[in-house]
């Protein structure tokens, strides 16, 4: 199994350092089915460790060499293979499998094809990183690792200003997170004097409760980088300037959850501590609601998709906040099919309309993109949570555990976004395919992706529709090896039934009302003179409740300005003057003495009778000194020196 | 005064030195230079012989002789250049030789 | 007595002849001035009980290197007065006297100072030519042989120099005078 094991962690390694070969070439359509067939194989690989995994075999834990050995510090390169990664591993490279065919598709007529691939498969080595390994600082090299990938496929387009700008966004808070992460992992090493899991955990049961609080505060603080929890969610919506199978795999199906893994992954110490796991439930509640309300307004469709993604990210994190961790793990396995599945329909719109992101501009493409209408219309139903698609199975799940554990308020506010969730998502699927067709008098001439790219979705489509009833219950089997298996069952019978049935028709009461409201075709492109776009509901939407003004406005100005002062002040008034200063003194001394080197043979030997004079003198007052270095001494004490 | 010692000697060599360096200062033809050259390691030469006769020690002497060959040497090679920059530009005078101009 | 006035009358020539060399307009009094001047040096040697010394001072460079001056001389246009560009005489002879004044005080400083013991003693019942074999063939074996070799290496350098072709220069030579150059020295072999 170790073999497995190797091929799917390096795979992906050979496939980014292949691709890196032809990056300074034109495009190569071999570099992508290359790049393509060694994620497969990683596939491949991984679904061999998951039968293995679920045939009742053994954890495969190996240890590839030792990376730090000082006093008591021992930290190897140690990977295992466990219930909990292996669901991330075939997530991962399921995902990023479908990604890249697709890529060849979608970049086709871009220059940097090979870059692309190289850096594509770059991020699912890191990922696999992140999530085979058995201690903290091979997470944290992961965690790095993706982080960097991130910044280089947002900026892919790094001649678009908005691209490096928003490549930066996210780079910059994912450091201010990876530093409350950091801090996190030395606590775990103080207090327990090891970084591999098993023997974190385990020490950890003997430590006082505040300790465990602050540990458990600052590795939750690296996954709100990551996963891009309230306040440090700016970044996931601007980072939709990036390619979108970047969006679909990083921002969507993959990096994002990280912060979940992490929780999930240290649920034993979120367990000994339950406030801060209250605390983590609450904040995913309100990311959910609060990047659901984003979303209602939004006239970009990428971004729509993107704070749908936040939305359902605080539903992980509600569901892991409150002890159901596999609860949450399997939201994050059918929300990364549905979701990429959406992206990818997205991107397919996109391309058919020359990068057009205004569903207000399209209308009607139904007629035109009938294979990705429906891909995106059954994603965006798995996504709502209707009955019996993927997102019925584990959505739900959430409210119930929710339910279950008598937290009302959490109950409310994540149905209330499973109503949200279902109008926003039809809002831009009616804009996009039905009613009016709006986008021909403004010129464009949509066409269907490449037959391939549809094929190459079609394995997410059809996990979208039946992870959840096929899945659930084998999956429940599996994963609760590891993770504490807690049954949530609503006690009465016919409870559970009224809330099932209630929250379907709530929701669906939602898509119609979308449907209703979008398809009509008194529907124009908004321009800002409505009564609804100068409500002050809507103002507050549209400008994401101006917390990147604020961000903007307090933090980023008065950093530049402290900036340009110690620039201007500082640096150059004292460090460059001084740097110049020596530089000009000597340039004058070379100037001055330029006269000097006339070529003139005779006047050099004057120089140089000159210079042995002056040696000479030297040589005489030092022999001198030395000689009579304690009649000097004896002349000096004398004089008071 | 009668008595001659070491330090005579020394100060003729001083003399001698300080009249070869005035030479090497202040000539333009080259061939004059070298003649202010051999000047001064004869000055040299008279002060290695006369510490070897006043101390009793044949080292004085030894340094003499190689001083000696080392000037027979760098005649040879000096003269050499010497013909050739002749040949080359017609002309011995040192301020023609600014070709090291910085 | 004798040895006082010899002193005195060889320093009084020496001092005139090197002066007449580093300050004549005329190369070849120049050149008899320092031709004099080295023969009248020779007389101290022998003063100070150097006679080999004093022999060599004769034969090498009254000898070798004031013929070998003479012959050179003749390569150049000797009858022209020689130009010279007066700078500040006064920098010039204050420089020379302060240099030398300063070598001479820094050698002679220790020997005055403190009792020096001989390392190679003068032998008592033996010549000066016998004793400075007896040094020159024991204890600078080494030295001597070198400077043999460089003196071989001095007279290669001085035909080689001297000898034909060496007025042309390849790096002051653009690419087509070097190649007519090559196309010369060919034809010379092969006709």
């Amino acid at each position: 199994m170790e073999k497995y094991l190797y091929i799917a962690l390096f795979a992906p390694l050979v496939s980014s350092l292949f691709a890196a070969l032809f990056t300074a070439t034109p495009k190569k359509q071999f570099v992508g089915i290359v790049a393509s067939l060694l994620i497969f194989s990683a596939f491949v690989a991984s679904t061999i460790l998951l039968t293995h995994v679920l045939g009742g075999g053994e954890i495969v834990h190996v240890e590839l060499m030792t990376w730090m050995e000082t006093g008591n510090l021992y930290i190897p390169f140690g990977f295992v293979v466990d219930e909990i990664s292996i669901t991330m591993m075939m997530v991962v490279t399921l995902v990023s499998t479908i990604v890249h065919i697709y890529s060849i598709g979608y970049m086709d007529h871009d220059t940097g094809f090979n870059r692309f691939f190289s850096y594509l498969s770059a991020f699912v080595f890191s990922m696999m990183i992140l999530v085979m390994s058995d201690n903290f600082a091979g997470l944290f090299i992961g965690w790095e690792g993706v982080g960097l990938c991130s910044w280089l496929l947002i900026g892919f387009w790094y001649h678009k200003e908005s691209a490096t700008w928003a490549a930066n966004e996210a780079f910059i808070m994912n450091r201010v997170a990876d530093l409350g992460m950091l801090i996190g992992i030395f606590l775990v090493f103080w207090n327990t004097g090891t970084l591999q899991y098993d023997g974190a955990f385990a020490a950890m049961a003997n430590l006082d409760t505040e300790t465990l609080t602050w540990i458990g505060i600052f590795l939750f603080i690296g996954a709100m980088g990551k996963s891009a929890q309230f306040p440090l969610h700016t970044w996931l919506a601007d980072a939709m300037e990036g390619p979108t199978p970047v969006s679909a795999l990083i921002h969507a199906a993959t990096m994002v959850t990280a912060g979940v893994y992490l929780v999930v992954r240290s649920n034993e110490l979120y367990a000994l501590i339950p406030n801060v796991g209250l605390f983590i439930a609450s904040l995913g509640a309100f990311v959910a609601i609060f990047a659901a309300t984003m979303a209602l307004v939004n006239r970009d469709i990428k971004r729509v998709i993107a704070y749908s993604t936040l939305s359902q990210l605080g539903y992980m994190f509600a569901a892991a906040g409150l002890g159901a961790y596999w609860v949450a793990l399997f939201h994050l396995m059918a929300h990364a099919f549905f979701k990429a599945l959406l992206f990818l329909g997205g991107g397919n719109v996109m391309h058919a309309l020359s990068n057009e992101l205004d569903p207000f501009k399209m209308g009607g493409l139904g007629k035109t993109m009938k294979g990705t209408m429906i891909m995106m219309t059954l994603a965006s139903v798995a996504l709502a949570g209707i009955f019996p698609l993927a997102g019925f199975f584990s959505k739900d799940l959430i409210l119930e555990v929710a339910f279950v554990d008598h937290h009302f308020i959490i109950y409310t506010v994540l149905l209330l976004t499973a109503g949200l969730t279902a109008f926003y998502s039809f809002r831009i699927i009616a804009l996009i395919f039905h009613g009016e067709d709006r986008h021909t008098a403004l010129g464009f001439h949509p066409h269907e992706a490449y037959k391939f790219m549809l094929v190459a979705m079609s394995p997410l489509l059809i996990l979208a529709i039946i992870a959840g009833f096929t899945f659930k219950m084998p999956y429940f089997e599996m994963v609760t090896q590891l993770l504490p298996a807690t049954e949530y069952h609503v006690h009465s019978q016919v409870a559970y039934w009224i809330m099932t049935i209630g929250t379907q028709l709530f929701v669906i009461a939602s898509i119609f009302f979308a449907y209703k409201k979008y398809m009509s075709p008194s529907i124009k492109v908004p321009d800002g003179t409505s009564k609804m776009e100068n409500s002050f509901a809507y103002k507050l939407l549209i400008n994401q409740y101006y917390i990147p003004y604020f961000y903007e406005e307090y933090l980023v100005k008065p950093y530049r300005e402290l900036s340009t002062i110690l620039w201007e002040k500082v640096d150059q008034k004292i460090v460059d003057a001084t740097v110049d200063g020596i530089a000009g003194l000597i340039h004058a001394t070379g100037e001055n003495t330029r006269d000097m080197q006339s070529g003139n043979l005779s006047t050099m030997l004057k120089w140089m009778v000159a210079g042995t004079i002056v040696l000479l003198s030297l040589a005489v007052v030092f022999g001198l000194s030395v000689r009579y270095s304690g009649e000097i001494t004896t002349i000096l004490s004398g004089l008071g020196v | 005064m009668m008595e001659i010692g070491l330090n005579h000697y020394l100060v003729l060599s001083t003399i001698l030195f300080t009249i070869g360096l005035v030479g090497v200062m202040r000539r333009k033809n080259l061939l004059l230079l070298f003649f202010a050259t051999e000047i001064l390691l004869n000055a040299v030469n008279v002060a290695f012989a006369a510490i070897s006769h006043y101390y009793g020690d044949l080292t004085g002497q030894m340094f003499a002789f190689f001083v000696i060959a080392i000037a027979a040497s760098e005649l040879a090679v000096g003269l050499g250049l010497l013909i050739l920059w002749h040949k080359r530009h017609g002309s011995i005078d040192l301020d023609t030789m600014t070709s090291m101009r910085g | 007595m004798f040895e006082a006035i010899a002193f005195y009358l060889f320093a009084f020539l020496t001092i005139a002849m090197f002066y007449i060399t580093v300050t004549t307009s005329q190369a070849l009094y120049a050149l008899s001035a320092l031709a004099a001047g080295m023969i009248f040096i020779s007389a101290f040697f022998f003063i100070l009980g150097a006679d080999f010394l004093g022999a060599a001072q004769i034969i090498v460079y009254t000898g070798a290197v004031m013929a070998l001056y003479a012959f050179g001389m003749m390569f150049f246009d000797t009858t022209r007065d020689v130009k010279e560009k007066q700078g500040n005489e006064f920098i010039v002879v204050g420089f020379a006297t302060f240099a030398a004044v300063l070598i001479v005080a820094i050698f002679a400083a220790p020997l005055v100072s403190t009792n020096m013991t001989a390392f190679y003693p003068m032998v008592e019942d033996a010549g000066n030519t016998q004793q400075v074999g007896m040094v020159l063939f024991t204890k600078y074996l080494i030295p001597f042989e070198v400077a043999a070799v460089m003196l071989l290496v001095a007279m290669v350098a001085g035909i080689v120099l001297a000898g034909k072709k060496m007025d042309k220069s390849l790096t002051l030579m653009n690419a087509e005078e070097i190649e007519l150059l090559d196309a010369s020295a060919n034809t010379k072999v092969l006709s």
